[in-house]
């Protein structure tokens, strides 16, 4: 089961605009949520009311700051979970075979009854993408939802992962990589969407939309003054108000 | 083919059963889909159909059921047997609690209401506990308001008869430019958050102005740094760009604005800034049809923005005219005004032209017809897709009042409040002042007070002054000190009840609100008040009952505890009396109800003020045999009538012939069973041809008197020139019977100007700014809500600790390294602090999170929690009173109009300090009446 | 990364159980009886102890059989199928000499075959690592396998081949060292790659997503001061190669031949700490550490 089934046609995976994302944590507690309840063992809390509380995220938005050679320093929210790697090393190195990624669309998952805990998964994987539960002792990951994607008790609207759903800025999208015409595929496109630490080579399914360019005044006719006044002086205002009004519908002039 | 798969089932089962209700980790209120699975609350998640979140939910939406279940929740009722501040209780019956209340207050109004105060926090059911300590008579009730936003509040509501948030918001479908001005998450956080979204899907520009670049700041395609506290300068200066170059509406202004009234020029006149009035007491206007005077609401008017009158020798000039005399002036010039506000002159230039731009050249017109108030019919919308929104950076100013003021002047002139792409109200809003009630104040012993507490004033005369001109209320709401301030200061009532001034109460009575911690200035003196004693060994503040769910700061404070129900096990009612949950499309209101009971001898507070109201025989509280009246919470909702046909709900109320009907109509007994199975809420749309110009717009006055938003149709217009503050001022300059204390004229006449000003925040003037350089500021993460959510196990793990951030030139000058502390001190106090790096920062500001820092003993936590140890609170570092200056008074650190805490004006010197073992001030741990919470968590419920 | 005892052990133990059954099974010491009792036993000791070990850090041990499916594409399978091969052949090639004073050649040459196949399958685990640019190199399962041999030959008392080893197995730590000190940096990844935002200008972490610790950060991110580094690199390299090396050339002498093993072993646990602690796993990257 480690080995990678071939490439399948459908790559389900996440779209993630890093040019719309607030940082508002929603997405990793919604993912906190639906997993603590649904797919496998519940996210575990270590110390949860002491001095070093930790637990178990699947998904974690990290900030970075970026200082660009002119202008001011810009903040960018940066939310990250797996990736649904095309050439996933994360599964090449399971030996238990626990860690797969599904034929039909492309998904890794972890099948928690067959995980030893080792960690070498998580090892494997360049993002930070997996995460050991202390309580349980399996490898956790982002399942993309896949207990509600296709989960026949959703209404058909809900079938879709808990942090799309509930992102409240819309920067995050989930849909079929693997089709050019998808709507997350072709925001790929008209976005410049990219993968993360490409040179790693494990291809990433999942992909992200920069930035669009910060500080930048919209093109203004250099020539024109910004605003040309009407008058120099209050006097001179008042004329051209008398006049801008007469063109005014209701005018008794 | 070696590859294998586990079969997976991809259809489990979700939940048995889910029950949609409101969330109530803050005032956005959104709807939520609770999962149960064995009658466990098992998942929440966001309501699709809800109006105001369509499906999404934040963090602490998500995390509710940490919430619910925290360890820090109350068990049963407390009362105190240790020292004040100790945090030792032992648990009561309610039978116990509620006779020990009754044996407590009832004497009080039979002798004096007004020795009660009772102050309710973000409470969400104000229109009812406000009737609640109206029927108990004591003037001293409000919210938290005042120390939250109510320069925000008030300034629109007198301006334009709305603000932002539950008032109004931008029209995300439509407009172009949005410009965000000192947010960091907003009540209206969700819809923000969702409009943002939508303005990117559509590639339309945001400009964030704010001295913080994080949250919606980070995204925002252009970044004003700006300088604390010089919003209203900075909005002027572009006032005076768009008014130069004759890129404002005229004739919107003249139509839809007080721009064409007309006001006595006559300095010697008494009437001296007042309107020019019939006899009806209608304000005058020129109609440009036949150049003679007429009132400003006359049908067919075409009110005239140029035009003077002149009338036994006084001149009358239209509003827009000192409007002109005012903001053409060089000294709202963007070069006279760049240094102070820290942004250059050429760059306020621009964005003037780009508003103009997209205001006038991108304009948009919708093909709906809609006639206005004077009977003109108007064949298409035209809008102005610029939009805008602010919230407490320019509002917890000193100077917020003004510069809110300012803010709407701007929307105003440029045509963009309500009309396409611009700003829109929410029903029951637009409402003007006029149109609100007044405050009332009178007293009568064992009687009901003789009206709301809260309300708008229209001048002097409306003020709470007793006879010898003193403030009436305990935190000196309506008195000359802060006329406007429309929601109450909470922030006052504990420093005020403590110094007896204007007189000492008996009983302190809170609900849902952190006043010793996170929410009161001066912390280390409030605990002083709270547990000072007189020469006779009594406590100062006699007594002090209050009302919380959890083991927060507060109740170690307190003498008795009513413990109260998490918000997913009782009732609710989000009202249209109240704030309701409307958007521009639609009025709504909604419920919560209880989707668990609770498992402890707990109670929803609302029902216990139903039982403690009928205990002492409060008017609306018992029958005409003397009898409980509402059995509980859910009962009032059902039963309660405000005013005719008019009740706590608008939604599935009886109509003749046992119809059900939105709006008006009876009470309806089946009326919570509709809102549960409509998920919680009630929605009806307003009109498409009432959509815009809501104010003016006789379609949208006709269907608001329809839905009971008020009895009859009150179309209005805006008011860039509000005559009551120039009637506060005018008495300042003598005029009028009433008179303010000496002390507060200058005061009065320098900042209740009639047309926006900007003045330097108060601070600024009595603390030394060479010596004191920095501005300090905190911002609420998205992700925590003030300590209400600190102790949720999920939230804490996001924002454990908060450091201080220090901008680069900041951090290089003291060489600070990553690890460093540093020593922060106001002319009040000094805190020891971690300092973190960030650029994206206005060079002369520090900030932090609010709130994260936690008092050791507190929230079921270890007393080595990071939320004490390195986690800390600004609040040590702002006092409610500014420092004494040549007076020797000392004044508020409020707005000077509305009250308004002015937490935003604090300045600051920093220096690098040794790391000491934990933050600094460490106030001395409290005994947790709840133990602590477990070591491990793994939360799930059903197999 | 995190340089957790369990695994420091097992590959400090496993290394030199292997490589004693390495030179056993070539036949360079042919102990019979008691004595080949006492050899096996050593061996054995170290190599099943330390595979013992790598268990503790197991989340689920009970289902380590599990782990030898997976030989196709895990190195981890592999190293564990070879370890338990090895192990069962050694045993009979043991057996042999134990009971019946015998040596089964064959045995012997697979299973000094098979150790070296455990050694290498281990060092694998970390040198496929392309995320601990560090690791992913020949000098890791170089280093593995020299170290294996040369601290079983120490142990099996072959002096010279000991010496030799424990020479090249200096250098090659050495060389190790130097080329792996830049090879993060070389790699390709850096915060600009993992966040794409390196067009932009500057990147510089700003908020971590939790301001407590988690999983990630306790696992891959353990930064070593610098000079501290420097202290053990060179006290291991002391122990594990100089004073080693030093009591060899000594007249032999049974306390210094197990003075040589004992500071050989201390140093190669120190050398391990310091394989682990200073591996940087690019993960690091997106919190701003290294
Ligand atoms: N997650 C979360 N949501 C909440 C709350 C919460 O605690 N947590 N609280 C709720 C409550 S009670 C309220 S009142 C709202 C408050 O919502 P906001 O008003 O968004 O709250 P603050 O975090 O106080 O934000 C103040 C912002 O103003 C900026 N600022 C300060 N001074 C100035 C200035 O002079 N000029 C400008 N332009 N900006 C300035 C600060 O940098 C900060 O970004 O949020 C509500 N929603
Ligand atoms: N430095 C600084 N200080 C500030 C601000 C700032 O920007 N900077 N902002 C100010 C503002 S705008 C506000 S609104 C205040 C907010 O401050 P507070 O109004 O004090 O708000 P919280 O601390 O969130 O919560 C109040 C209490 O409500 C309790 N509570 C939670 N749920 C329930 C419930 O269901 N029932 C009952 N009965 N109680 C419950 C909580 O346990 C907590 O004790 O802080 C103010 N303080
Ligand atoms: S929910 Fe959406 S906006 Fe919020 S952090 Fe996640 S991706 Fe960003
Ligand atoms: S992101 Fe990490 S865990 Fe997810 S598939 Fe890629 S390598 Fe595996
Ligand atoms: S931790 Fe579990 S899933 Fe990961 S490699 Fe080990 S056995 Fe496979
Ligand atoms: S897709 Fe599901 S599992 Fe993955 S991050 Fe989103 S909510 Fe979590
Ligand atoms: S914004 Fe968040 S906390 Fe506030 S009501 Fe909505 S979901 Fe609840
Ligand atoms: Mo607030």
């Amino acid at each position: 089961m480690t080995q990678l089934p071939p490439p399948s046609a459908k790559k389900l995976g996440l779209v993630i605009d890093l040019d719309t994302c607030v940082g508002c944590h929603a997405c990793v507690i919604s993912c906190k949520g639906w997993n603590t309840e649904n797919y496998g063992a519940p996210l575990s809390d270590q110390d949860p009311y002491g001095a070093a509380p930790s637990g178990t995220f699947l998904n974690r938005v990290h900030s970075y700051e970026v200082q660009p050679d002119q202008g001011a320093a810009q903040l960018i929210h940066f939310p990250k979970s797996c990736l649904h790697c095309e050439d996933a090393p994360c599964v090449t190195v399971c030996p238990t075979g626990a860690s797969y990624k599904r034929a039909e669309d492309g998904i890794v998952l972890v099948n928690e009854s067959d995980c030893i805990g080792c960690g070498l998964c998580a090892w494997a994987c360049p993002y930070g993408a997996r995460e050991m539960d202390a309580k349980e002792g399996v490898m956790k990951k982002c399942t993309l939802c896949v207990d509600r994607i296709y989960n026949e008790n959703l209404p058909e609207e809900d079938r879709e992962p808990a942090c799309v759903r509930t992102c409240p800025s819309g920067a995050r999208h989930f849909g079929d990589l693997g089709d050019p015409d998808s709507d997350v595929s072709q925001l790929v496109a008209e976005r410049g969407g990219f993968d993360l630490m490409p040179e790693q080579g494990t291809k990433p399914v999942n992909k992200y939309l920069p930035p669009r360019p910060k500080d930048q005044e919209p093109e203004i006719d250099i020539l024109a003054p910004y605003l040309e006044p009407v008058a120099e002086d209050g006097k001179g205002f008042a004329h051209w108000l008398d006049k801008a009004l007469s063109s005014l519908p209701g005018g008794a002039q | 083919m070696t590859h294998h798969q586990p079969d997976l089932d991809t259809s489990p089962k979700v939940s048995d059963e889910v029950r949609k209700t409101t969330c109530y980790m803050c005032a956005c209120r959104c709807g939520i889909n609770v999962h149960m699975k064995d009658g466990k609350v098992a998942y929440i998640e966001g309501n699709k159909d809800h109006p105001v979140n369509k499906g999404v939910l934040c963090a602490k939406g998500s995390a509710g059921i940490m919430q619910h279940n925290a360890p820090s929740r109350l068990r049963a009722p407390l009362k105190r047997v240790g020292e004040r501040g100790s945090g030792e209780f032992e648990e009561i019956s309610w039978e116990e609690a509620l006779t020990l209340a009754t044996d407590w207050l009832a004497p009080i109004r039979e002798k004096h209401p007004e020795k009660l105060a009772f102050f309710t926090g973000r409470d969400q059911s104000q229109s009812f506990t406000s009737f609640w300590a109206q029927g108990f008579g004591t003037p001293n009730y409000a919210a938290h308001g005042g120390f939250c936003s109510v320069n925000m509040a008030a300034a629109g509501i007198y301006t334009m008869g709305g603000a932002f948030w539950e008032f109004g918001q931008p029209d995300w479908d439509h407009t172009k430019l949005f410009m965000l001005f000192g947010v960091a998450e907003d009540h209206d956080s969700n819809p923000i958050k969702m409009g943002i979204g939508k303005l990117k899907e559509r590639g339309a520009r945001m400009i964030g102005v704010n001295p913080i670049r994080t949250g919606y700041n980070a995204v925002a395609d252009d970044w004003i740094g700006i300088t604390p506290g010089t919003d209203g300068l900075f909005i002027l200066a572009l006032v005076h760009c768009l008014m130069k170059a004759g890129r404002v509406d005229l004739d919107y202004l003249a139509r839809f604005t007080n721009a064409s009234v007309l006001v006595n020029e006559d300095p010697k006149s008494e009437q001296f800034g007042l309107f020019l009035r019939d006899s009806d007491g209608e304000p005058q206007v020129i109609d440009r049809r036949t150049g003679q005077l007429a009132p400003w609401n006359g049908q067919g008017v075409e009110p005239d923005l140029a035009a003077t009158y002149r009338a036994k020798g006084i001149s009358h000039r239209p509003v827009f005219h000192l409007m002109a005399d005012r903001y053409l002036s060089d000294d709202y010039a963007p070069e006279a005004v760049a240094d102070r506000c820290g942004i250059p002159a050429q760059r306020i230039r621009a964005i003037a032209a780009d508003l103009a731009r997209v205001a006038f050249d991108e304009a948009i017109e919708l093909d709906r017809e809609w006639t206005d108030f004077r009977g003109i019919k108007h064949d298409k919308m035209v809008g102005r897709p610029v939009s805008f929104h602010a919230m407490r950076g320019i509002s917890a100013h000193s100077n917020g009042f003004q510069t809110c003021r300012a803010l709407h002047t701007l929307q105003i002139i440029l045509g963009s409040v309500e009309t396409p792409g611009g700003m829109r109200f929410k029903p029951p809003y637009p409402k003007p002042a006029t149109a609100h009630p007044k405050p009332h104040c009178k007293v009568t012993p064992g009687q009901a007070l003789d009206g709301p507490h809260l309300g708008y004033v229209q001048g002097p005369e409306d003020l709470c002054l007793n006879d010898e001109g003193d403030p009436i209320r305990i935190d000196k709401a309506y008195s000359w000190e802060n006329p406007m301030s429309a929601h109450g200061l909470m922030h006052m009532v504990i420093s005020n009840a403590h110094a007896g001034d204007p007189y000492k109460i008996d009983t302190l009575f809170m609900y849902m609100a952190n006043m010793s911690w996170n929410s009161s200035m001066n912390v280390g003196g409030v605990h002083n008040m709270l547990t000072d004693k007189d020469e006779n060994g009594d406590y100062v503040i006699p007594r002090i009952i209050y009302s919380d769910a959890y083991s927060s700061e507060m109740v170690a404070y307190a003498d008795l505890i009513l413990p109260d129900t998490t918000y997913l096990e009782r009732h609710d009612c989000i009202s249209i009396l109240d704030r309701p949950i409307c958007e521009a499309d639609g009025i709504a209101d909604a419920i919560r109800w209880p989707v668990v009971e609770p498992d402890r001898d707990v109670r929803g507070f609302q029902s216990v003020l139903c039982d403690l109201g009928a205990r002492l025989g409060l008017p609306g509280f018992v029958t005409d045999d003397g009898s409980q009246k509402y059995e509980d919470y859910a009962d009032y909702i059902t039963n309660h009538i405000r005013r005719p046909g008019i009740g706590p709900l608008a939604g599935w109320r009886l109509g003749e012939n046992a119809t059900l009907q939105g709006g008006r109509g009876d009470a309806n007994g089946g009326q919570l069973e509709s809102y549960i199975k409509n998920g919680g809420f009630w929605l009806a749309h307003v009109p498409e041809n009432a959509a815009y110009y809501k104010p003016f717009s006789m379609d949208y006055q006709n269907w608001a008197v329809e839905m009971g938003c008020y009895d009859v149709p009150q179309p209005y217009i805006f008011q860039l020139y509000v005559e009551p503050l120039r009637k506060f001022q005018a008495a300042a300059e003598g005029i009028g019977t009433r008179q303010p204390p000496e002390r507060l004229r200058g005061q009065i006449k320098a900042t209740m100007d009639p047309l926006p000003i900007w003045y330097a925040p108060f601070e600024d003037g009595h603390v030394d700014p060479v010596e004191y350089p920095i501005h300090a500021l905190t911002q609420r993460p998205m992700a925590m809500y003030h300590s209400w959510g600190t102790q949720n196990a999920w939230l804490r793990q996001i924002h454990g600790h908060n450091p201080l951030y220090v901008p680069t030139k900041i951090w290089e000058t003291n060489n600070f390294q990553e690890g460093d502390w540093a020593c922060v001190t106001s002319t009040h106090g000094s805190i020891t602090v971690p300092v973190a790096h960030q650029a994206s920062l206005n060079e002369n500001t520090i900030w932090t999170w609010n709130a994260i820092g936690k008092r050791k003993g507190a929230w079921a936590l270890d007393k080595d929690a990071p939320e004490a140890t390195k986690g800390f609170l600004l609040n040590h570092l702002i006092h409610e009173l500014l420092p004494p200056k040549g007076d020797g008074l000392r004044w508020a650190n409020s707005d000077p109009i509305t009250g308004q805490a002015a937490w935003f004006d604090l300045r600051v010197k920093i220096e690098k300090a040794a790391a000491p073992e934990e933050s600094q001030p460490v106030s001395p741990p409290i005994k947790s009446p709840v133990g602590q919470g477990p070591d491990e968590l793994d939360w799930k419920v059903g197999e | 990364m995190h340089p957790a005892p369990s695994v420091i052990i097992f590959t400090t133990f496993s290394g030199l159980g292997f490589g004693l059954l390495f030179w056993l099974g070539v036949g360079a010491l042919v102990p019979t009886g008691l004595s080949a009792f006492i050899w096996f036993a050593i061996a054995y000791i170290f190599a099943v102890g330390g595979l013992l070990a790598s268990t503790f850090h197991l989340g689920h041990p009970e289902r380590a059989v599990k782990a030898f499916s997976q030989w196709k594409t895990s190195w981890l399978s592999r190293e564990g199928i070879c370890a338990v091969a090895t192990l069962i052949i050694m045993a009979l090639y043991g057996a042999g000499l134990v009971f019946a004073g015998a040596r089964i050649g064959i045995f012997g040459w697979l299973g000094a075959a098979g150790a070296i196949a455990t050694v290498f399958t281990t060092s694998m685990i970390y040198a496929q690592l392309k995320t601990v640019p560090r690791w992913k190199h020949w000098t890791t399962p170089a280093l593995f396998l020299v170290l294996s041999l040369g601290g079983g030959a120490l142990l099996g008392g072959q002096v010279i081949e000991a010496l030799i080893l424990l020479l090249i197995a200096s250098s090659l730590q050495f060389y190790a060292w130097v080329t792996g000190d830049t090879r993060l940096a070389q790699s390709g990844t850096d915060m600009a790659s993992a966040t794409g935002l390196g067009h932009i200008g500057k990147v510089r972490a700003f908020e971590p997503p939790h301001t407590g610790t988690n999983y990630l950060m306790r696992e891959f991110i353990h930064v070593v001061g610098r000079k501290h580094a420097q202290q053990l690199r060179i006290i291991g390299l002391g122990l594990a190669f100089a004073l080693p090396l030093l009591f060899l050339l000594l007249p032999f002498n049974h306390i210094f031949a197990a003075l040589a093993v004992l500071s050989h072993v201390a140093g190669v646990l120190t050398l391990r700490w310091l394989f682990f602690a200073e591996a940087e796993h690019v993960v690091g990257l997106y919190y701003g550490k290294r």
